[in-house]
């Protein structure tokens, strides 16, 4: 009996651990998605707004912003960035092909990481908890309070999009954006400014991961890049261009690897989360949510 | 002069001049170290430029190949006793042959799903590399045994200027050959419209495979001559930003262009060295040239640059 009582207790500690991973995970991936459908761009400068946020409000915080100030600051300025990003790189290079897009993106994610290790510094920071940092016991299981905020945060923002993009005229553009950019354009949609919404949103999506998850994680100037890759692994997972595919596609990467972590062997948590993937992809080539498209000749 | 552009031929030949008369103008071993280290990296993306501007598939695992050379003749002559000259073949055989494996389930996927399955073998092999401590040294990284053929040592950047540059013009002409033959006619009917090509009767996953495997190959070699004229190898040979720095160069050069590779390899090789100048804004600068190359040269350097002569001289 006390055996088993421990293996639940060990149970429920990697399946916080991993739903709380996942949540950003799924913040991030929906950037991706977000941006991917409304300008068919895959984003690699997504995991740069998940830092931005975090250090934004580290520093603003430590200049003598009060907290929630701070927030709201780093979130507004990753926005700024993502419509920089959008207007400066993006748009003038209308026309080449996706992976000439990619690649502008990686180089602004090169460029957004310079400037975060020039203004910022390339220390380790945190942020203070919400609700202080005395961990609840569950079931013999640990959680932190913040673990708490990130999925509640991440469950406001997900609801939040959702209704966005189904109620308002703004969120119905986008979706008509995705669907076919030209119909859009003939039934008087500015899809040049949907698309900048698109990455304005996938901005403020990503830094408030950061912000969320910076008590937690800590945020330094690099933690963009592994974000980025393991924020776009989950969009495929769930089926690029899905919202809902990458919300559970970072979910369910957050998961195995927490598992994998637990189960198999810390060192090789990550190929645990990868070698789902690959079986995934294998058998569902576009990912858990995606159609099969009939390829055009 | 515009004949010498179009044919691919003249340019390999261009490349092996280029090598021969930039070899006395180097000032001082370091930039001879340099031009070596371009080399080196232009090999690897030749490589990868064939599966991904002529064959249309992308890889973002191929880092992956690299270190599999790399350490191949790291592992080799350390633990397994194979002799120095042995290791490299034996390496690019391990890749070949891994690529064979994998390829047959990763190729069926398309676009950014085969760019993620890429990505995550590469990882993998990251991840065996920094893990294995004992075979590998771990994050450490470990020694490598200088290059031994019937009783010379290969070491020093002269040496190595010269095995790259060698290596680099033969992959380019091979390269070149591969690809103004039938073989390379159904690559690129394959980057076209797969479909279309299968209805020719082009078998797609046959020639998709032969150019993943290729690419593999010229990755493994690049790995192996990168550690035997470092001496040192560690996990970043294979991690997931070189990855990521192949397909740079690659794009950045021209997708489809052999010429583009060994330009885009150089510039990103120099550059960083160039920058050092800036200190703290290495990254910062870097970045933004990226950005705006691709801004104004969006197919790529060479095929840009081309275009642009060709229509000024029409």
């Amino acid at each position: 009996m006390r055996q088993g009582e421990a293996a639940v207790a060990e149970f429920l500690q990697f399946a916080f651990s991993g739903l709380t991973v996942g949540a950003i995970y799924a913040l991030v991936a929906l950037g991706f998605t977000l941006t991917y459908s409304a300008a068919e761009v895959v984003n690699f400068a997504q995991g740069e707004f998940v830092m931005l946020g975090g250090m934004v409000t580290v520093f603003a915080a430590a200049g003598g912003v009060p907290l929630p100030l701070a927030a709201v600051l780093a979130v507004v300025v990753a926005i700024a960035i993502g419509l920089a990003l959008h207007r400066f790189a993006i748009e003038p290079a209308r026309g080449a092909s996706a992976v000439t897009l990619i690649i502008i993106t990686i180089g602004a994610s090169i460029l957004l990481r310079g400037l975060a290790a020039t203004f910022f510094d390339k220390n380790y920071h945190s942020l203070p908890s919400l609700f202080g940092n005395e961990p609840w016991h569950i079931g013999g299981a640990t959680l932190l309070p913040q673990s708490l905020v990130v999925l509640a945060g991440a469950a406001i923002v997900v609801l939040g999009l959702s209704g966005f993009l189904t109620r308002t005229i703004m969120g119905k553009a986008l979706r008509a954006t995705a669907a076919n950019k030209l119909a859009a354009r003939l039934v008087g949609i500015n899809t040049s400014a949907v698309i900048g919404l698109s990455f304005a949103l996938s901005a403020a999506i990503g830094a408030i991961g950061g912000i969320l998850a910076a008590p937690i994680t800590l945020t330094n100037y690099d933690v963009g890049s592994m974000l980025a890759l393991k924020g776009f692994a989950a969009a495929m997972l769930g089926g690029m261009g899905h919202p809902l595919g990458a919300v559970v596609g970072g979910v369910l990467l957050g998961v195995f690897e927490a598992f994998g972590a637990g189960y198999v062997s810390s060192q090789y948590k990550d190929a645990v989360a990868f070698i789902v993937i690959l079986l995934v992809l294998f058998s569902m080539p576009q990912g858990l949510f995606g159609n099969s498209n009939v390829e055009r000749v | 002069m515009r004949n010498v552009l179009k044919n691919p031929y003249a340019m390999v030949i261009g490349v092996a001049l280029v090598v021969v008369v930039l070899y006395p103008l180097l000032p001082s071993s370091y930039y001879v170290r340099v031009a070596a280290l371009a080399f080196i990296n232009a090999l690897a993306v030749l490589g990868l430029n064939v599966l991904m501007g002529f064959a249309g598939q992308v890889s973002l695992g191929h880092a992956g190949f690299f270190g599999i050379g790399a350490y191949a003749v790291a592992v080799g002559p350390a633990h397994l006793g194979t002799p120095s000259w042995a290791a490299l073949p034996a390496g690019v055989v391990s890749a070949a042959l891994i690529a064979f494996f994998v390829g047959r389930p990763i190729l069926k996927l398309k676009g950014y799903y085969l760019a993620v399955a890429t990505m995550g073998m590469g990882i993998l092999f990251a991840m065996v590399v920094s893990n294995e401590a004992n075979l590998t040294g771990g994050p450490n990284g470990m020694r490598v045994s200088r290059l031994i053929l019937f009783g010379w040592s290969a070491s020093g950047p002269p040496t190595w200027y010269w095995i790259s540059g060698i290596t680099l013009v033969i992959g380019a002409w091979i390269a070149v050959n591969l690809i103004e033959s039938p073989t390379g006619r159904a690559f690129r009917a394959i980057h076209d419209s797969e479909t279309a090509a299968h209805v020719l009767g082009v078998d797609a996953a046959r020639y998709k495979l032969l150019a993943f495997v290729l690419s593999a190959v010229y990755a493994s070699i690049a790995g192996s001559y990168f550690a035997l004229f470092d001496g040192f190898v560690t996990p970043e040979t294979t991690s997931f930003l070189r990855s990521i720095e192949f397909v740079v160069m690659a794009v950045l050069g021209g997708l489809g262009s052999i010429l583009g590779s060994i330009v885009g390899a150089t510039i990103l090789v120099v550059l960083p060295q160039a920058l050092t100048v800036f200190h703290d804004y290495e990254h910062i600068v870097l970045g933004a040239l990226i950005i705006v190359f691709l801004i104004f040269l969006p197919a790529g350097i060479v095929p840009s640059l081309r275009s642009l002569l060709q229509t000024r001289a029409s």
